[in-house]
């Protein structure tokens, strides 16, 4: 007898890439969410156009957990190639669901799990006579089928459809029969609702969803980005699309039809980031989005930004590496490479935002501290933030922000001065005022990526080049204080144990925290949300006398930088790893945790 | 020693631009290069053609890549803001700063190794997107700073220092942007002031991405017998396919042409370029002719010089981007931040 799981169960679904079952997917992730579920929307997809498996997990949590659990309750095994594996991930007391228009092989089943046979593409065959719509609205299908034995209000299905094709009533009716199909077939056939299903609890109406590229894309609209440059790579690609998209939408004259922006799709990565460089030395506010490639690509000129000190943005939306990797996987791997990108001395602010709204607020966050910190930041995203639909709060914006655009001399300010020097400290802050060019003859320097001393000059004179080097150490101080705080999340009893993680790892802790509470093992949890860590962080090393250090990357690559910046005792940051390219499932945490604790016991 | 500030000598009877500065106003620190450069003579045009121009310093911004060539916009225009950027990567950084803003009147200085080897992409996206710039390759056929190797625009044939023979075909950075659809490329040579004055004029004014790649010997690798791009030879071969006037807003074309021997091309500032041909039937406007006769003088190992090829109707890249005439970091933060209202409106959407 399957147990009963009411608002608490992962449904994947197994299509072909290119078969339209993206809008499918997204009629069932909304449909949820606005029946009052939290809900998660993972898209598994392959590094291809049309023809491969692909895979859409929705998680509904009434706990409101967001990571994978590991478990699939309900499988929607549309795809034949990869029928057998998608059979054997199914949950004991699961379910699966195939098209029965073609019988399976008999032994390809299970005793342990119910399976359900639904002729879809018959019934479309049958109702459809365009082969590209039976294709599509196969998919449809299966939306109602499951909205029968989900329990997912067809009313709200209804709504859905009427607002996406506001203006074609025709693609409304032909949607809405595909999943009358699917649902009386499921209601003739079937007990319906299952033991597992959604029942509304609420209407989420302070939550939207949102995939962390649109939320970035739009960071930049609203943190005055004006220039960006890019070189199309999977998965950032659609952070540029998003900016694009909300510039054409809020930037655009109404009469003049003129924009108030400039995207250049840049020939590579290195000329995408010599764009932003030129763009932000000019006094525009200018970014790159970008994967693990482009950033090694972009190396040089980081380097450049770094000791030129010129402001500039770098999204990197993290896949799994190395070499091309697996580009539509998702890893936290390019933490080590962001953090000292370039040759020779560099360091460099991160920003580690662990969903769509933190990519928002941080990609405002991250223009503000390139320009008062007048060097390269980056904001690490990856391919499950980036790329997946998220539930979050509702994005606020405070209408009294102002940019920080750090010290940039006005051309009155020059005026006075008798002299100016491009690279003169004169508070001890680390940071030294720019002037623009086009503004005033006096505020004239020279930028180079050569040896300089601090009047701007170029200088090839040990004595003048370590005081720059130095001073750029003292900034390095500065940014400490301007680096988003790590956010603590107390254990309820006192413990000696701590658990470290960053990004997209956030959500499986969260979860596994719960969970080892029920085993009686408490941690307290410290988020990092950037680098350089400010002192919270090396105090809660101390605090500790095991602390676990949960990524996604195979080598610890957090856990190092913890080594390096806190003088900590290596021995007792425990790695806990995940990095096949799926997003970390919380069983990962919850089994990492446990077994290191049971071999301390033993 | 760039560090080292050039003394300013007032000389008696010095002449003021219309802005009433004088051609000192327009140099830049002392020169480190090899005494003999060809690259100093370029220097020193440029500092003439600006002068005569009256652009006001602080409007300037110069660029440069890596090399002996990038080297030198610290040698001109002390008032301009600069950029010593990295190798081959000049045109990016010139985009990104026209993209910032449009106002700025940019020149970048690279050589035949930063624009023809590395930085060839570079090279031809700046051509390709017509970025508003004079882009001027210092053309010595050899890397200087690594001590004499070949660079792409060696010819084949040349003879190195050592005695070694150059084996490939040269990459002409004239007619490559030609081809690629470029809106103005011309070639001088560092010892005709004259014509590099007007063509480095002519190159500022023109409402896009001028090429101008001057021959420009280094004395110290490449000046030797055998060597194509030596001042001997470029002497011996230098021929100057059409003259160019440039004719400054407002003021009048006062000498006068037989018909077929001269064509009038108007930029948008109300600036004229005459252009007089040497060369029977040579016309700077038809494309497909410039390349037939460049190749055709190419064989003959001639140094084809003047401005061969100008379109100045192809559109700029903000003009096919269609941005705003407001220089993208004038732009007010209330026009460039949708506010809460309208996030809140968007995100109505997302439910």
């Amino acid at each position: 007898m399957p147990e009963s799981r009411v608002n608490d169960f992962v449904l994947k679904i197994a299509t072909v890439n290119g078969t339209g079952s993206a809008s499918a997917n997204s009629l069932l992730m909304k449909a949820l969410f606005r029946m009052g579920l939290p809900i998660t929307g993972k898209n598994l997809f392959p590094s291809n156009i049309q023809g491969l498996p692909t895979w859409y997990e929705i998680r509904a949590n009434h706990r409101g957990y967001m990571s994978r659990s590991g478990r699939v309750d309900v499988m929607v095994a549309m795809n034949a190639q990869t029928y057998q594996r998608d059979l054997a991930e199914v949950s004991p007391g699961g379910f699966l669901i195939y098209d029965s228009t073609w019988p399976r092989e008999r032994e390809l089943t299970r005793d342990d799990i119910t399976v359900l046979g639904v002729p879809l593409a018959k019934l479309c065959n049958k109702h459809f006579r365009k082969a590209r719509v039976r294709i599509l609205m196969k998919n449809v299908a299966y939306v109602g089928v499951l909205s029968a034995l989900l329990g997912i209000d067809t009313r709200i299905l209804r709504a859905l459809l009427e607002e996406t094709f506001a203006s074609k009533t025709e693609l409304v009716e032909s949607n809405l029969q595909a999943i009358n199909l699917g649902y009386k077939y499921a209601t003739d056939n079937f007990t319906c609702p299952l033991p597992v299903r959604a029942e509304a609890m609420g209407d989420n109406k302070d939550y939207v969803l949102m995939d962390g590229n649109a939320a970035a894309g739009l960071g930049c609209v609203y943190a005055g980005a004006t220039v960006g440059a890019w070189y199309p790579i999977t998965p950032s690609t659609s952070l540029m699309d998003s900016f694009n998209f909300y510039c054409n939408m809020f930037r655009t004259d109404k009469s003049s039809g003129d924009k108030n922006y400039c995207i250049v799709q840049a020939e590579d990565e290195l000329a995408a980031a010599g764009i932003v460089l030129g763009a932000n030395w000019v006094g525009a506010r200018a970014f790159t989005p970008t994967s693990g490639p482009g950033i090694s690509l972009m190396s040089e000129f980081i380097g450049f930004a770094y000791y030129a000190e010129i402001p500039s943005v770098f999204f990197d939306v993290q896949r799994v590496g190395p070499s091309t990797g697996m580009p539509t996987r998702t890893q936290q791997c390019d933490i080590m490479l962001c953090a000292f990108a370039s040759h020779g001395d560099t360091m460099h602010p991160l920003l580690l935002p662990a969903n769509p709204g933190e990519c928002f607020e941080m990609a405002v966050a991250a223009f503000d501290l390139a320009e008062h910190l007048q060097t390269p930041v980056f904001v690490l995203s990856d391919l499950d933030i980036g790329m997946n639909d998220w539930m979050i709060p509702e994005l606020k914006w405070d209408d009294g922000y102002r940019p920080d655009r750090g010290k940039v001399l006005q051309a009155e300010d020059v005026e006075k001065l008798e002299k100016f020097y491009r690279y003169l400290d004169t508070d001890g802050d680390g940071i030294a005022a720019r002037t623009l060019p086009g503004d005033h003859p006096k505020g004239a320097y020279f930028t180079r990526g050569s040896g300089h001393n601090r009047l701007g000059a170029y200088t090839e004179n040990e004595d003048e080049y370590k005081e720059i080097i130095d001073r750029l150490m003292v900034k390095w101080e500065t940014a400490k204080k301007l680096i988003p705080e790590p956010r603590l999340k107390p254990a309820k009893k006192k413990t000696s144990i701590g658990i470290i993680a960053y990004g997209s790892s956030d959500g499986a802790v969260l979860e596994a925290l719960d969970h080892l509470r029920t085993e009686d093992i408490h941690a307290d949890y410290l988020r990092v949300l950037g680098f350089p860590f400010n002192g919270k962080v090396s105090e809660f090393v101390e605090d500790h006398e095991t602390v676990f250090v949960v990524e996604q990357n195979r080598d610890g690559q957090l856990r190092t930088l913890l080594i390096l910046e806190t003088n900590t005792d290596a021995a007792k940051l425990i790695p806990v790893l995940h990095y096949n390219g799926m997003p970390i499932p919380s069983q990962c945490v919850i089994e990492g945790v446990s077994k290191h604790l049971d071999t301390e016991a033993a | 020693m760039t560090y080292i500030t050039k003394p300013r000598i007032d000389l008696p009877g010095q002449s003021t631009n219309k802005i009433g500065l004088l051609r000192r106003d327009y140099e830049g620190v002392l020169s480190t290069l090899c005494a003999g450069c060809g690259h100093d003579s370029i220097t020193a045009a440029i500092v003439q053609a600006f002068w005569e121009l009256s652009i006001p310093p602080e409007k300037v911004v110069k660029l440069s890549g890596i090399g002996c060539s990038s080297k030198t916009p610290a040698y001109f225009i002390s008032g301009a803001h600069g950029f010593n950027s990295v190798h081959g990567r000049m045109p990016s950084v010139a985009t990104g700063a026209l993209a910032g803003n449009r106002d700025l009147v940019c020149i970048g200085v690279s050589g035949d190794g930063d624009s023809l080897s590395i930085g060839f992409g570079q090279f031809g996206h700046a051509v390709r997107r017509n970025i508003n710039m004079l882009y001027i390759i210092e053309n010595n056929g050899v890397y200087g700073l690594t001590k004499g190797q070949f660079s792409a625009s060696a010819d084949k044939g040349s003879k190195a220092k050592r005695g070694e023979i150059n084996q490939w075909k040269n990459i002409d950075s004239v007619s490559t942007a030609i081809s690629m659809g470029g809106s103005f490329a011309a070639r001088s040579f560092s010892g005709d002031r004259e014509q590099l004055v007007t063509l480095i004029k002519a190159g500022v004014m023109h409402p896009g991405c001028a090429i101008l790649d001057v021959v420009s010997p280094c004395v110290t690798f490449n000046d030797h017998l055998g060597s194509t791009k030596s001042y001997l030879y470029t002497r011996d071969h230098y021929h100057p396919a059409l003259e160019t006037d440039f004719v400054a807003p407002a003021n009048e074309i006062t000498t006068s042409y037989a018909e077929g021997e001269s064509t009038v091309v108007e930029l948008h500032d109300g600036s004229k370029l005459l252009l007089k041909k040497a060369d029977s039937g040579y016309d700077a406007t038809n494309r497909s002719k410039v390349l037939r006769y460049l190749e055709q003088q190419r064989a003959r190992g001639e140094v084809v010089t003047g401005l061969l090829f100008i379109n100045a109707e192809l559109p700029e890249m903000h003009l096919i981007y269609g941005t705003s005439k407001t220089a993208m970091k004038d732009l007010r933060f209330d026009k460039l931040n949708p506010g809460s209202l309208a996030l809140a409106e968007l995100q109505s959407r997302m439910r």
